[in-house]
């Protein structure tokens, strides 16, 4: 494809034919604001929080959907597209619920970071809000409708990368909303919680149900891992305060996943520091379970698998392995019931 | 449906749902039309229809309800037998159509978008039908009364059962 | 041979009209009379005068016909050949009453190209649209010129859409002829929903084969075998004539396979609109084709780049595509003498509100405003004082007394704060608010809104609540300014014509009566009398005769006084409906 030549803030930039103004300004410095705009997904142009000046222009343009033009002239933080900006946030404040201290986005959330960079402190405008029942009747997720801003990447993700479409625009207007069908909660609809649309949201509008109120994003430490659950491999980030294991969250450099997780891995790490973990054998004596020392526990089960198989033949003993394990522990699991107990019965699960 | 006697009873909207769908089946764009052709048998769109609609057109069923609320036909609540639509249009508004409202509604006892409890009547305001020329001007199903006064909607009324 | 022409026009079925063509048929073949033809035709356009008679070809036109006027038509002037003179036309301003229809002022200042067919032939008769010239234009593309001809010809007339964004239809073709496709659509934007406007079902009522012609002819030149016609689903009427039409056209061999053994197949289908104002604005109507939510989508790509399923389209008015065939059959050159230098031709307007002559005409490009208000329209109703013009619809703007000279065209109406719109034109008097007026169209768009973007979704809103606030007496001075930077802002950034053009019906009354929105600010006053918190409704003591016919009507007991003593108005508890002064016969009551 050709190259294509155009000025932004009077800087000479070449960029392919086909590229967006947003993606020509990034490549030359300029930070322009998104909300509904995701690399991955369709563009809608929606938000319009975007825009810029290009000159010879009626209106502004919406950068990440307009292409690039040869000899094109744009401004990214003129006067007209700074006040443009500054109404959008000022218009998405005026309905919305404005509790930011009590917020869960809050550090990591796209309105409250432009509303700083733009200094609007609040909505100006005095009018009617739409008021929605906070939604919590889920183990995973939390939707707070209040603090949406129908930028519908939500809405994207769900039907072009995780191809449910649970959710899209019912209404239209003032009164347009986010929900499934006949606007039922997630729960009573065929929602699978992978998450995704939580990992989409700009706002407080979804939010993990699990860590709210536990701790704010610059207190975790980031620790990349490997999904113990089945074997596709995908990474994420173990988010941990304190030494422990406080949440999970998507890595966008995670080669196979992204940031596109299922329910086990984005919810399901609660295991890690359960009271009802086992983290010390324990041998039934007299009808009661009471704990062992490794070596004792690692004897009596040696005994036992000994005597079975003298008794009744290696091939009366089974082996079941998980999926949770590493592939090493799994092979020396493996190693162990053929070399040692002489049996091929060995299975898993890999659906946990 | 089966009857006492234990025989199958047809329905006869099932049907008529059933050829509908069967006509459009594969077509692009056919959910616009399908929901209309659905709410020309039924009156409204009940939930089931439009489960039905987006098993058998492959459309995800919160795209269905999303397109069946953000055009104004769409109706997912039975309606009257009768619909009146009172134009609350420019040129109805300045020549009067707010009063003949007002009067429509408290003949009927109900609202706007409102059904009447015995089915007879839905009542709706409308943007402007383009009969500007007679404003200000109410419909009653397809047919159009214009230069009204509030004192003609009690003999309208009543000749709609 | 005599005939008798009724209208069948959706506003003179209303007014009865089909009750009179059967009363015609019964009288004349009751008393034997089989030389006399009776039959329906689509809308003359003079709709408030409807029933509409019309006897051909003497020319004369009957209006408000009743059925029992009926007889005496058949009588007096079919048979005797005599005037019924109370049902003429009786012409306000020079109070006479008017023979025939090319000496009525509402018709004869009007140039009707567009129209020449409505109100003359029966529509639901292809013979008829042939027998006046119609498919000539089709034949003559088809069998003697060029796609590229045909393009060139449109551009050479200077023919605009008439949409309303005016854009260079020739232009708009050669786009969607140029672009690559293996399959190519067109297709005719025909969800006219300006509050105010009814040109285009008109148009497909009185004249369908004129609008299916000019799509044949368009889809010839860019390349395109398919058309959709995507029609309101409130025009029943104009859907069903455009069913048959297009079966008619179909079965005669001017749509379908090969016509005119030229090898070019071209079929239209028609898609019922369901109800959203906002599917008027192109990406959407294509997004609503495909079945889904109607809102809009980025441009560029345009249509006649990227349409309707992806693939290049042309998509125009139902008005622009009715002058299609006029330009092929009389030459670029005849269409371009008519109008201004940037816009040639004619334009119908739907002329409405507080006007003499209600109804649609249609008039040459660059004719003033005053000229169609005072001439055609006849004038203010009521003999009252005319304040405003309010032309375009939701996205139009109101024109004040200084511009009613202003030639009416594209260009001069963007720089006065308004557009040509659809051509809706409501003329509004001395009695009408202006920001009662904005109000109203704020309303409208508001609710119209279709939610995708941010500047129309909630900027809409908050301008309808400070314009609520402004007529309910709660206004600040600093509300105007807010509204004027909003409106900027909301012009500026949104992403669909709707958006962009939703304020100016505030922009341009602020501009032109801005001293109206200062009187409700600053002295808590309605100059118009019609923000009803503004008003106070007094009895005139002088006047009252004490009959209590006030009392009786009021709704909510605010009305008391003693019989044959001036009564009084309690103005805690009256609402303002102003019953009492309708049914006050003295002139007691006041309101203000």
């Amino acid at each position: 494809m050709a190259d294509v030549t155009l000025k932004i803030n009077g800087i000479e930039v070449t960029v392919p034919e086909g590229t967006t103004i947003l993606e020509a300004a990034e490549k030359a410095g300029f930070k322009i604001p998104t909300l509904c705009h995701d690399p991955e997904l369709s563009k809608p142009g929606a938000c319009r929080i975007c825009v810029v000046e290009v000159k010879g222009a009626r209106n502004l343009a919406a950068s990440c959907v307009t292409p690039v033009a040869p000899g094109m002239e744009v401004l990214t933080h003129s006067e007209p597209v700074i006040n443009a900006r500054r109404e959008i946030l000022d218009l998405l404040l005026s309905n919305h619920p404005e509790d930011c201290l009590t917020c869960d986005k809050m550090g990591e959330c796209a309105l409250a970071d432009y509303a700083y960079e733009y200094g609007v402190r609040r909505g100006s405008y005095q009018g009617d809000k739409n008021v929605y029942p906070i939604e919590d009747n889920n183990p995973f997720i939390v939707r707070d409708m209040n603090k949406c801003i129908l930028c519908g990447k939500c809405v994207r993700v769900c039907d072009e990368i995780v191809g449910y479409s649970v959710i899209d625009f019912i209404n239209r207007g003032f009164k347009t909303k986010v929900a499934p069908a006949y606007d039922v909660t997630l729960a009573e609809s065929n929602c699978v919680f992978c998450g995704s649309c939580v990992t989409v949201c700009p706002t407080g509008a979804l939010t993990v149900k699990d860590t709210r109120g536990k701790f704010r994003p610059w207190e975790v430490k980031r620790v990349k891992t490997t999904c113990p659950y089945c074997g596709v491999g995908c990474n994420f980030d173990l988010l941990v305060k304190d030494d422990k294991v406080v949440g999970v969250a998507p890595n966008p450099t995670s080669e196979v996943n992204g940031r596109f997780m299922c329910v086990k891995g984005r919810f399901g790490y609660k295991f890690i520091h359960s009271g009802d973990r086992l983290t010390k054998p324990l041998i039934k004596k007299n009808g009661e379970l009471t704990e062992a020392s490794w070596d004792e526990a690692l004897t009596l089960v040696a005994e036992k698998l000994g005597e079975i198989k003298a008794k009744y033949g290696s091939d009366s003993i089974g082996v079941l392995a998980s999926a949770k394990c590493t592939n090493e522990d799994n092979y020396l699991l493996s190693k162990f019931a053929r070399a040692v107990l002489g049996t091929n019965n060995i299975d898993h699960c890999a659906r946990l | 449906m089966v009857c006492a006697c234990g025989k199958e009873v047809v329905d006869p909207k099932k049907e008529k749902l059933k050829e509908l769908l069967l006509q459009y089946q594969g077509q692009k764009g056919a959910l616009i039309p399908v929901l209309q052709g659905a709410q020309e048998i039924y009156g409204y769109l009940p939930k089931e229809v439009m489960e039905e609609i987006s098993r058998t057109l492959k459309i995800p069923f919160s795209k269905v309800y999303g397109v069946a609320t953000f055009y104004a036909q769409f109706h997912l609540k039975p309606r009257g037998r009768n619909v009146i639509r009172a134009c609350l249009g420019t040129a109805c508004h300045v020549r009067g159509g707010a009063k003949v409202f007002e009067t429509l509604k408290n003949e009927l006892g109900i609202g706007d978008g409102e059904t009447t409890p015995d089915l007879r009547f839905t009542l709706e305001s409308v943007a402007c039908i383009g009969a500007c020329g007679l404003a200000p001007v109410i419909m009653v199903n397809d047919d159009t009364y214009g230069r009204l006064t509030p004192d003609k909607v009690k003999e309208i009324l009543a000749k709609y059962e | 041979m005599r005939k008798v022409l009724i209208c069948a026009g959706t506003g003179c079925i209303s007014s009865g009209s089909p009750k009179v063509t059967e009363k015609f048929q019964e009288e004349l073949s009751k008393r034997g009379i089989t030389d006399i033809e009776v039959y329906n035709t689509g809308c003359h356009g003079f709709c408030e005068q409807g029933p509409i008679v019309i006897i051909e070809p003497d020319k004369t036109f009957y209006c408000r016909v009743e059925v029992d006027d009926v007889p005496e038509i058949i009588e007096k002037h079919l048979l005797g050949g005599q005037i019924v003179e109370k049902v003429l036309f009786h012409e306000p301003q020079v109070d006479k009453k008017v023979e025939k229809y090319t000496d009525i002022s509402f018709y004869a200042k009007q140039q009707r190209l567009v129209l020449h067919n409505c109100g003359h032939i029966n529509p639901e008769r292809i013979e008829d649209y042939v027998a006046n010239g119609g498919y000539e234009a089709l034949r003559k593309v088809l069998t003697s010129m060029s796609p590229q001809e045909v393009v060139d010809e449109i551009k050479k007339s200077g023919l605009r859409g008439r949409g309303g964004g005016g854009f260079p239809t020739g232009l708009k073709w050669q786009f969607t002829k140029d672009a690559k496709g293996d399959k190519k659509y067109v297709v005719c934007n025909a969800d006219e929903g300006d509050p105010g406007a009814f040109m285009d079902r008109s148009v497909l009522e009185g004249d369908p084969h004129a609008v299916l012609e000019g799509m044949a002819i368009c889809g010839y030149a860019v390349g395109a075998d398919e058309g959709y016609i995507y029609v309101r689903a409130e025009y029943p009427l104009a859907i069903r004539r455009l069913q048959i039409a297009i079966k008619q056209a179909e079965e005669k061999g001017y749509l379908g396979e090969n016509i005119f053994g030229s090898g070019f197949n071209f079929r239209i289908k028609i898609k019922a609109g369901a109800g959203a104002f906002v599917c008027g604005e192109e990406t959407a109507l294509l997004t609503s084709i495909e079945g889904n939510r109607g809102m809009p989508r980025p441009r560029p790509p345009f249509p006649a780049v990227k349409g309707l399923w992806g693939k290049p389209t042309n998509i125009n008015n139902v008005e622009t595509f009715a002058n299609v065939p006029l330009i092929i059959k009389n030459g670029a050159d005849w269409y371009a003498s008519m109008g201004t230098e940037g816009s040639k031709g004619t334009k119908i307007f739907a002329l409405t509100g507080k006007v003499n002559n209600t109804g649609l005409v249609e008039v040459p490009m660059g004719i003033t405003m005053r000229q169609i208000i005072f001439d055609i329209g006849g004038g203010i109703k009521g003999g009252k004082k005319f304040k405003a013009v309010q032309i375009g619809g939701p996205s139009g703007g109101c024109l004040p007394e200084e511009l009613l000279d202003l030639p009416v065209d594209y260009d001069s109406l963007i720089k006065a704060g308004a557009m040509m719109g659809s051509g809706g034109l409501v003329v509004m008097d001395e009695t009408t608010c202006m920001v009662d007026v904005a109000k109203f169209f704020l309303n409208f768009t508001q609710k119209e809104s279709c939610g995708k973007c941010v500047p129309c979704r909630e900027g809409t809103k908050r301008m309808l609540e400070i314009l609520e606030k402004i007529t309910e007496g709660k206004g600040e001075p600093e509300d105007l300014e807010i509204l004027e930077k909003l409106a900027y802002n909301i012009k500026n950034s949104s992403l669909c014509g709707l958006g962009q053009t939703a304020p100016n019906p505030v922009l341009s009354t602020l501009r032109y009566f801005r001293h109206e929105y200062e009187s409700h600010i600053y002295d808590k006053k309605c100059p118009a009398g019609v923000c009803s918190a503004l008003l106070e409704y007094k009895i005139l003591e002088d006047k009252c005769v004490g009959c209590g016919a006030c009392a009786r009507v009021c709704p909510v007991g605010a009305i008391s006084g003693e019989r044959k003593q001036p009564h009084k108005i309690d103005p805690e508890k009256c609402i303002k409906c102003g019953s009492c002064m309708e049914k006050c016969k003295f002139g007691a009551i006041v309101k203000g």
